[in-house]
């Protein structure tokens, strides 16, 4: 699947199938959404768990659980502060969900649904719409005073504006592009890797030996994987946090 | 264990999944994320975004209306616990201290009672004893002086029989050696002798 003929082919561990049949084809579902709903179940059943346990001196489980909680409860207090409270659901939504697309592409035949730039754009957009709704709602028109900072010379407006904008408008791009980016990137170079690893060690007698240079650092991919992995669930939800704390304070 | 079958049988069933994903009937050239103008990828794209918004949707739901608030529950409720159970423990580290000082207190206040009532009992002793002491003082002198006066008493009578035994004595040596005597004289000689002896 991989090697087809010398070539190596990267890209094609990428492409969307639809799952179940003939009912997934007609409604174009797709084994990306299929692992979007593992990722909400796995979210929903340990947290789920968390709450049934509700013991006093925590599980394994339950502290993870917990300690999932608190970290984006943490987060969303340090950045946005006490308003934010009522966004926190929102943004452990976003964490858990890019957490568990980025962490279920690392098992073996799973599908990485934030490879794709439509789904990181989706949720890039959704998280930016929520803000700016977030952000009229609380202040009417004074929010777009958000585009021009006080005490900046009237004059410097007709570029301060434009830029402004244009900075607001391209959250949802460096949201998107960053988290897809990474991890394409991660999964084709593993994927290059692995190609090396199989085409070198079909080389006769030297081949296992060579092959495996390609296989550690395929070994030292994976752990940098998962780095990212946790590091760019992170990084969207803290600018997701980030991005709420302007909404409501506005600057 | 019930977990661990969870997982085996999810590793059996991914590869299923996984070796459908290249059976595309038409070869999908460069990128598969933006093959927006392929027959069944784009398609499957834009199906993939709208099936992702209503699971997202979904999950937002669950988080925010069921799951979350009650992890919330189960921490705030330690939180509410630990805070009581420190409070309970500062309230009766409190109590133990008034305990403490009242035990204190009070076993000063024996103590020093106790020394009170030494101190009386020595001094009553000390009075009892001293009472006692005068008592048998009082009664030895007396004894000593009614012992004094007896033989002051003893003392003259035994004088007195002296004079009178002299006298008789002399008087008969006096009449047995010149045969007659007068008592008078004998008397009086008697009386000198005494007074000169110092014993009259």
């Amino acid at each position: 699947m991989a090697v087809e003929g010398k070539t190596i082919d990267a890209l094609s561990q990428f492409e969307l199938s639809p799952v179940l049949g003939i009912f997934g084809d007609a409604v174009s579902f797709s084994q990306s959404n299929l692992f979007m709903v593992i990722a909400v179940a796995l979210t929903w059943y340990l947290m789920k768990t968390t709450a049934d346990r509700g013991a006093l001196v925590p599980g394994r489980l339950q502290a993870l659980g917990e300690s999932a909680y608190g970290f984006i409860a943490g987060m969303v207090r340090d950045q946005v502060g006490d308003e934010g409270k009522k966004y926190f659901p929102f943004v452990f939504s976003v964490f858990m969900f890019v957490l568990f697309g980025n962490l279920l592409g690392m098992l073996p035949y799973a599908f990485t649904y934030t490879s794709h730039i439509v789904v990181t754009l989706t949720l890039a957009i959704v998280v930016w719409v929520a803000v700016t709704v977030i952000a009229i709602q609380r202040h009417g028109m004074h929010f777009f005073s958000y585009f021009f900072p006080e005490g900046a010379p009237v004059w410097l407006a007709p570029i301060i504006i434009p830029v402004e904008i244009i900075s607001y408008l391209s959250r949802m791009v460096s949201l998107s592009v960053r988290l897809f980016a990474n991890m394409v990137a991660g999964h084709v170079m593993l994927k290059v890797f692995a190609t090396f690893v199989v085409l070198l060690g079909g080389l006769g007698a030297v081949g296992p030996f060579v092959a495996a240079m390609p296989l550690a650092v395929n070994v030292a991919l994976v752990g940098f994987e998962f780095l990212v992995a946790f590091l760019q669930a992170y990084v969207f939800a803290i600018l997701t946090s980030i991005y709420l704390h302007d909404a409501v304070h506005l600057h | 264990m019930r977990r661990v079958f969870v997982l085996a049988a999810a590793t059996a069933t991914l590869p299923a999944m996984a070796f459908a994903a290249s059976s595309s009937a038409v070869p999908v050239d460069g990128m598969p994320q933006l093959a927006f103008g392929h027959p069944t990828q784009g398609r499957l794209l834009v199906g993939q975004m709208v099936w992702q918004l209503i699971i997202f949707a979904a999950l937002v739901f669950l988080m925010a209306k069921i799951a979350l608030p009650r992890v919330g529950a189960v921490i705030e409720e330690r939180h509410r616990r630990i805070t009581a159970d420190l409070e309970a423990a500062q309230a009766a580290k409190l109590e133990a201290d008034i305990a403490m000082a009242a035990h204190r207190a009070a076993s000063e206040q024996a103590r020093a009672e106790a020394r009170a009532a030494v101190a009386t009992a020595l001094h009553q002793a000390q009075a009892a004893s001293d009472a006692k002491a005068a008592e048998v003082n009082a009664r030895i002198t007396a004894q000593i002086a009614e012992a004094e006066a007896r033989i002051d008493a003893a003392r003259a009578s035994a004088m007195g029989a002296i004079r009178g035994v002299a006298t008789d004595t002399a008087e008969a040596l006096v009449s047995r050696l010149t045969g007659a005597a007068d008592r008078a004289k004998v008397e009086a000689a008697v009386g000198r002798v005494l007074a000169a002896s110092g014993r009259a």
